[in-house]
């Protein structure tokens, strides 16, 4: 039981993450798809801090570290959307695509050659491991297992309700997002708020990343992206109606159907239920189909998301 | 304290755009305290003078002044800076947000990065006290009224302590009641000393509220007049550059057989779960113009994709010459003698990208006349037909028959729209907004053609927001409201205040 309570808040924490960032980029008038891409290189930047800093740096050190690259090198590959679709005015559909091919394919190369170079060519999977390193980022209360990342999801969430409906900076980038012309004609850079939103997305994906990644394993192959994380907390964004503390209840939700694949076992009533484990592996996605299904056609997305700003139109 | 009497002007202000002089040496100055009309047709370059002045565009000649001192306006902000405030034609709000959140975008209070609205909200209830503008604060603008919204545009800019207010066709969208209460808000605000540049074509608002007028034609300034000093004929005659005929010439009508019958339409809502047009009842007969009036957004153009077709009918049934055709292809109805001017040109009525001959016979070009048995089309019949709409319908264009219809003016793509309808020889002609954002001059010209069609005979539906238009052209109002027929009118016998009340939904009767 509380094993199922520690991987639901995790799993939560991952989709939250991501789900905000998500969340934070469309508010600012642009739809990012790359959601999962960014994922991927955001780990991919906290494991390899993970890997090559010793166990000797501290639990501190250690954790702030990993956070600090994860969220860095989120930013700087959602550049990639931000430049593109609103500097140069690119669809933002095809980008974000394109992005998440780049990120999978482009961590896959970089681990392998890593891992080829270091071993002389004995070792040429895509698997990074931080087994020891991890156990840093755990703290035993009894049974459960805290995680800091649990904490730091939780103060994301906050500090972006309050950003988004409590400050100038957050009524000015929602505007970005609904009305762009209204926004330009009382003196906002749209430009400058979009290029926030992506970079915001971008660092909470990143986040999100070296969560997913660090959740159940120690060890990561690089070959499989996140699994479809990305697009699953787009569907966690779009249940939450863009708002900050519906998309906490909506990741709850999903984080909880994700974690009954990992601990199905440990039930003995679900285990004579005799459903193979990859059907309950399959259940958020489903789910996340299905609730898609019903509730897309009344959920109201930001009114100029995925719309090109252009200072002429009206 | 100011040396000079004007707050704002522009000098022999010259903007060109590629191929076009959009304002030729145009000059206007604006008094302190003051309402100034600036009157001109769709077209004549007062959006273009506004957006220069406003920052949006930059002149290529001619100079700003404020109190007697050049300035450079090189954006919205800059504009902003300098009090210059302009209420768009398109408000420019944000809809899920509330009212108070749009007044202060952009110029908002804040204490550690943290949004003081309580204390906006005292400033903006003070300023709406003290000018009559009731809005409630706290409400989201979707959910508001057309009035109140452009309340809020107003309230945006006294909250900026703008003392330049400029309108852009504020009363486009309002009815009568609200355009009267809009009109005695810019006199208050003009004796508390804010001056006010008031764009309009209309010119009776001009005679009610302004003090002095300038006319733009064609991008050429005609002049700036005392408003009481002279008429609506002479304003007109300064705008158009001839005399105008204001009211149109017909005789009474003579109806006969009923054409076109509507009983119990209902259809249904994109949005929300009223139905946009509910159980609505009526006739058209032939020899009479039908008029359904109301203000925009209520159930009119439903009602109109119901009869022609381009949207599936909940329930009710629509019978055409004898016909039920309820659930009729468009091609049929077309076939049996419907036509229809729709209200989006560009969406419904032509292919922007087709030659003017081909958007002619958009619905015939399987014709035996245009098409040969096995299936080629006969484009040299397509021209001759083609070029003799243009001939009767003085349609103009830059290469006849082969121009694209894009590159024509829109009052042109109206003409052409109005002469491929009308020449088909319909039974039943159904023409929504045929004048929306057509000049004068043209207006005149299609009124008199749908006048024609009714004394030919013909059955004519008209759906109009303009009043001038509903109370001269038609020979019989229905007004609706919320989706439903609340009034029939005699325009003979009812006054404007009459069909005014009917539209804002404050009147109502048994509907027939």
């Amino acid at each position: 039981m509380i094993l199922l309570l520690q991987y639901t808040i995790i799993f939560a924490s991952v989709l939250m993450l991501v789900a905000l960032g998500g969340c934070f980029s469309e508010r600012s008038g642009v739809i990012n798809i790359g959601l999962e891409g960014t994922m991927v290189i955001g780990a991919l930047g906290g494991a390899l801090v993970m890997k090559y800093l010793p166990v000797s740096a501290g639990a501190f050190a250690m954790v702030a570290l990993t956070v600090l690259a994860s969220a860095l090198l989120g930013m700087l590959f959602s550049l990639f959307l931000a430049v593109a679709a609103i500097s140069f005015k690119a669809d933002q559909t095809i980008i974000g695509t394109a992005m998440n091919m780049l990120a999978t394919a482009g961590a896959t190369v970089a681990v392998k050659a890593m891992n080829t170079i270091a071993s002389g060519g004995n070792d040429v999977s895509s698997d990074i491991a931080y087994t020891h390193t991890k156990d840093l980022f755990i703290v035993r209360l009894g049974e459960f297992e805290f995680n800091w990342f649990m904490l730091i999801a939780f103060v994301c969430l906050i500090i972006s309700y309050v950003a988004l409906y409590k400050t100038r900076f957050g009524l000015r980038l929602r505007s970005c997002g609904e009305h762009p012309q209204a926004s330009a004609s009382v003196g906002i850079n749209v430009f400058k708020m979009r290029y926030a939103g992506v970079l915001i997305s971008g660092l909470l994906a990143g986040l999100g990343g070296i969560v997913y990644i660090t959740a159940g394993v120690s060890v990561w192959k690089f070959e499989y992206g996140v699994a479809g994380f990305g697009f699953l907390a787009m569907a966690v964004m779009i249940f939450g109606a863009w708002h900050p503390l519906r998309i906490a209840l909506a990741a709850l939700l999903f984080g909880f159907l994700r974690a009954l694949g990992n601990v199905y076992s440990g039930f003995d009533f679900m285990l004579a239920l005799n459903i193979p484990g990859v059907v309950y592996n399959m259940l958020p996605y489903i789910i996340s189909l299905v609730v898609l299904a019903f509730t897309s056609k009344k959920s109201r997305a930001p009114k100029a998301a995925g719309l090109i700003y252009d200072k002429g139109s009206r | 304290m100011n040396s000079t009497p004007y707050a704002i002007e522009m000098l022999n202000i010259t903007k060109r755009f590629p191929g076009i002089v959009a304002n030729d040496n145009v000059t206007i100055q604006l008094k302190h305290g003051e309402i100034h009309a600036l009157l001109g047709e769709n077209g004549a370059g007062k959006s273009t003078l506004m957006s220069v002045l406003f920052g949006m565009y930059q002149a290529e000649e001619g100079v700003i002044k404020k109190n007697g001192e050049v300035v450079k306006i090189n954006s919205p902000n800059d504009a902003n800076d300098l009090g210059i405030g302009m209420v768009h034609q398109h408000f420019k709000m944000v809809e899920c947000f509330s009212v108070l959140d749009n007044i202060i975008l952009g110029v908002e209070d804040t204490k550690y990065g943290f949004l003081q609205r309580d204390k906006a909200r005292e400033k903006v209830m003070a300023l709406s006290e003290r000018y009559g503008l009731k809005v409630d604060p706290d409400a989201i603008i979707e959910d508001i009224s057309v009035g109140m919204q452009q309340r809020t545009e107003i309230l945006k800019m006294l909250y900026r302590d703008n003392e330049i207010l400029i309108f852009d066709e504020p009363t486009a969208v309002l009815t009568p009641q609200e355009i009267e209460e809009l009109l005695q808000i810019m006199r208050n605000l003009a004796a508390e000393g804010k001056s006010i540049l008031f764009i309009t074509h209309k010119l009776n608002e001009i005679m009610a509220v302004a003090d002095r007028c300038s006319v733009l034609r064609k991008g050429k300034y005609m002049g700036t007049v005392d408003v009481k000093d002279c008429d609506r004929a002479q304003l007109s005659r300064m705008m158009v550059g001839r005399d105008v005929e204001f009211a149109v010439q017909k005789d009474p009508a003579k109806p006969t057989d009923v054409v076109l019958e509507v009983k119990d339409l209902c259809m249904a809502s994109k949005r929300g779960k009223r139905n946009s047009v509910n159980g609505v009842s009526f006739q058209v007969r032939a020899g009479e113009i039908v008029c359904i009036a109301g203000i925009e957004g209520n159930g009119q153009s439903e009602l109109v994709y119901g009869i022609t077709g381009l949207e599936d009918v909940l329930s009710g049934s629509v019978t055409f010459c004898g016909q039920d055709i309820t659930n009729a292809p468009i091609r049929k109805r077309s076939l049996m003698g419907m036509s229809h001017i729709p209200e989006d040109r560009h969406k419904h009525g032509l292919v922007l990208d087709y030659t003017l001959e081909d958007n002619m016979v958009l619905q015939r070009y399987f014709e035996p006349e245009f098409t040969t048995k096995s299936g080629i089309l006969r484009r040299g019949n397509i021209r001759t037909y083609a070029e003799q709409l243009i001939e009767q319908f003085d349609v103009r264009s830059g290469q006849g028959p082969i121009t694209m219809t894009r590159s024509m003016s829109g009052g042109n793509q109206q003409r052409a729209i109005i002469s491929r309808e009308i020449g088909r020889d319909p039974k039943l002609l159904i023409a929504v907004q045929p004048t929306r954002g057509i000049d004068v001059g043209a207006i005149e010209y299609i009124h008199k053609q749908i006048v024609a069609q009714r004394d030919a005979g013909k059955a004519v539906l008209l759906v109009s927001l303009e009043l001038d238009e509903v109370m001269t052209v038609s020979d019989r109002i229905l007004v609706m409201y919320e989706g439903e027929i609340v009034g029939e009118l005699d325009p003979k016998t009812s006054t404007v205040e009459e069909l005014g009340l009917y539209m804002a939904g404050a009147k109502k009767e048994g509907a027939q």
